[in-house]
């Protein structure tokens, strides 16, 4: 099926002036805003609920739901905040989204903005996207020149601003509370919870953050109906009450040891191994594939005996992982040393710890400093269960952290232990050495 | 004298509208302040606080949560060049790439040619993964890159990509 597969959110990749406004507009841009600024917000929020979006940013929550959880009738301002963060290790998509196709996302979230009560959008983008901040500016320039935003959208009773915001190179800013306190001229602390943004966000007014991907998710929903976004990904689960299943295209980043690496839109549920091997061009080097990060480093690993697993919300947990995070695939080649590669999972996270909690800022750096000992072949047996302890101990799930940093930190950690074992006992014991060299920061 | 120019601070206030407060306005700020003076002074952080309603350690506790902003015993050079060194790009040498760099040009992250030239810095992952080893040159990227275009960047002119 996959290849009949026409992409939806890439379509207008690599074509000449698809950043511009006349292009968007001549290809069908804008009906989707159209569309909507015809329905009432609650019909809007209805048939985003109704696709079965769910949060491409890394949980996967039910778009529909976060928009509805926002008070009625409230009086005052509600803000938009977009996620623009993207810093999760192999993730690449909204750099991608927003320098070839800006309109699709603003339209999603003029939509957003209509449908939650949104009148100021604030677009948090990291700092190292500055082409895609240009991109933006000249986008956003050509929607107020043409009644797109500002006051009276359209001939509407709806007015929106969006305003970006650069970020300053930190991966927590990608959590939802983090950006806010970001946004607000803090530090990047995040927020204990509840309440949520919906209640509680940005400048304590309910607030929602969505992704960017999801955003350009809504543009065609709203074009094209809930009906089409079902047709595609993997249904819900029958045996599963509890599972909403995971609908629409989804952007999958493949990078590391593959001949092709880049980016592919695919129905959600692709297996790791179509993807490595129909898509990415297989292996590079003729070698295998060791282990897969399924969906960004905080997810933990594949092993070579589960390249079959289905990429959708549900099929990586299945196989151990944290979840579908990113859908960021990382691919790891049987030259590659497990122990550099948790490593470098260790000490980016002891890098982007924010510090707030304990655990997590201790646990983070003395799992990427055991690591290092590990490295210099100076390993003993127990260090092995020492980052065990500090993995089953650090994070939301054991209830000792504010945000899911410490529990993205623990799970290649988990992973890395229970599926490469032999591996990491045998550096161990043989007292190897790493051959890669490192450079250290001078402060 | 006023540590920020007349420019800088109509432009900080052009920002009053944007947000329901003032103290929004930090981040914003602190770039306007380092993009023009390739720091952040003390003297600007009293004037920013000063602009923004704000205490001047308000200002510093957010300068200093961010690794990025420099005060000015740590000026950058005309060029700051991040390589970056997450798991994408360590599987395709950049690890390698950054160890290397260092070797030649005798720095370590963090630090700046003597020259003033080039700071070299190392980055956690650059949203560029499609094209690994990358590195951002000041805020544009550039994938797939080798030893030598790094090296090139730390000469006067040099790797302009204007």
């Amino acid at each position: 099926m996959n290849e009949a597969f026409e992409p939806v959110l890439l379509r207008r990749r690599g074509v000449a002036g698809s950043q511009t406004l006349a292009y968007y507009q001549q290809d069908g841009g804008y009906n989707g805003l159209q569309k909507a600024l015809k329905m009432t917000p609650a019909e809007v929020i209805k048939v985003v609920s109704d696709s079965g979006l769910r949060g491409r940013g890394g949980a996967g929550f039910h778009t529909g739901s976060k928009w509805g959880f926002l008070p009625k009738n409230y009086e005052g301002p509600i803000y938009l905040c977009v996620n623009g963060d993207e810093s999760e290790p192999g993730t690449f998509n909204n750099r991608i989204l927003i320098e070839e196709d800006p309109h699709q996302l603003l339209e999603g979230i003029a939509i957003a903005s209509y449908a939650t009560g949104a009148s100021v959008a604030y677009l948090y983008l990291r700092y190292e996207y500055g082409q895609c901040y240009r991109t933006l500016e000249k986008a956003i320039e050509e929607m107020y020149a043409n009644n797109l935003l500002g006051k009276n959208i359209l001939g509407s009773n709806f007015s929106l601003d969006v305003y970006l915001v650069r970020g300053a190179c930190a991966y927590i800013c990608g959590e939802e509370t983090g950006l806010i306190e970001s946004l607000e001229g803090k530090r990047a602390w995040p927020r204990i919870k509840p309440p949520f943004p919906a209640i509680e966000g940005a400048f304590r007014r309910p607030t929602v953050v969505n992704n960017i991907e999801t955003l350009a998710c809504v543009t065609h929903i709203l074009d094209k109906g809930p009906e089409w976004f079902m047709s595609m990904g993997v249904p819900k689960d029958p045996n599963n009450p509890r599972d909403p299943g995971s609908y629409g295209p989804k952007l999958y980043c493949v990078s590391g040891h593959v001949n092709n690496p880049g980016l592919f839109e695919l129905p959600l549920g692709i297996t790791a191994r179509e993807l490595i091997e129909k898509h990415a061009g297989g292996v590079w080097k003729g070698r295998k594939v060791k282990a897969v990060v399924p969906g960004g480093i905080s997810m933990g690993f594949l092993s070579a005996d589960e390249l079959d697993t289905p990429l959708d919300f549900a099929g990586p947990g299945k196989a151990g992982c944290l979840g579908l995070g990113t859908a960021a695939v990382i691919v790891i080649d049987d030259q590659t040393s497990m122990v550099d590669v948790l490593y470098n999972n260790c000490r980016f996270f002891a890098h982007e710890s924010c510090g707030q909690c304990t655990p997590c800022r201790e646990g983070t750096a003395w799992s990427s400093k055991i690591l290092r000992r590990i490295r210099d072949g100076h390993g003993k047996m127990s260090d092995l269960k020492t980052l065990e302890d500090i993995s089953n101990t650090i994070g939301i799930m054991p209830g000792t952290t504010i945000c899911g940093l410490a529990d993205g930190a623990a799970w290649p950690i988990k992973n890395a232990l229970k599926k490469f074992r032999p591996e990491f006992e045998e550096y161990i014991s043989k007292g190897q050495k790493t051959e890669m060299r490192e450079a250290l920061a001078a402060h | 004298m006023s540590a920020l120019s007349p420019e800088i601070r109509e432009k900080i206030i052009s920002y009053y509208g944007r947000y329901p407060n003032k103290q929004a306005i930090t981040l914003p700020a602190l770039h306007m302040v380092q993009e023009a003076y390739n720091c952040v002074s003390r003297e600007a952080i009293n004037e920013i606080a000063d602009l923004l309603e704000l205490n001047p350690t308000q200002v510093v506790d957010t300068m200093t949560f961010y690794g990025f902003f420099r005060d000015e015993h740590h000026p950058l050079g005309k060029k700051r060049v991040w390589v970056c060194r997450s798991l994408s790009c360590m599987l395709r040498g950049g690890d390698e790439l950054l160890a290397e760099v260092c070797d030649r040009l005798h720095l370590r992250p963090g630090q700046t040619t003597p020259d003033g030239e080039m700071t070299l810095e190392l980055a956690e992952c650059l949203g560029a993964c499609d094209g690994a080893p990358c590195i951002l040159i000041n805020d544009e990227l550039q994938l797939k890159v080798g030893v030598e275009e790094v090296l090139a960047l730390a000469k006067p002119q040099g790797g302009s990509k204007s």
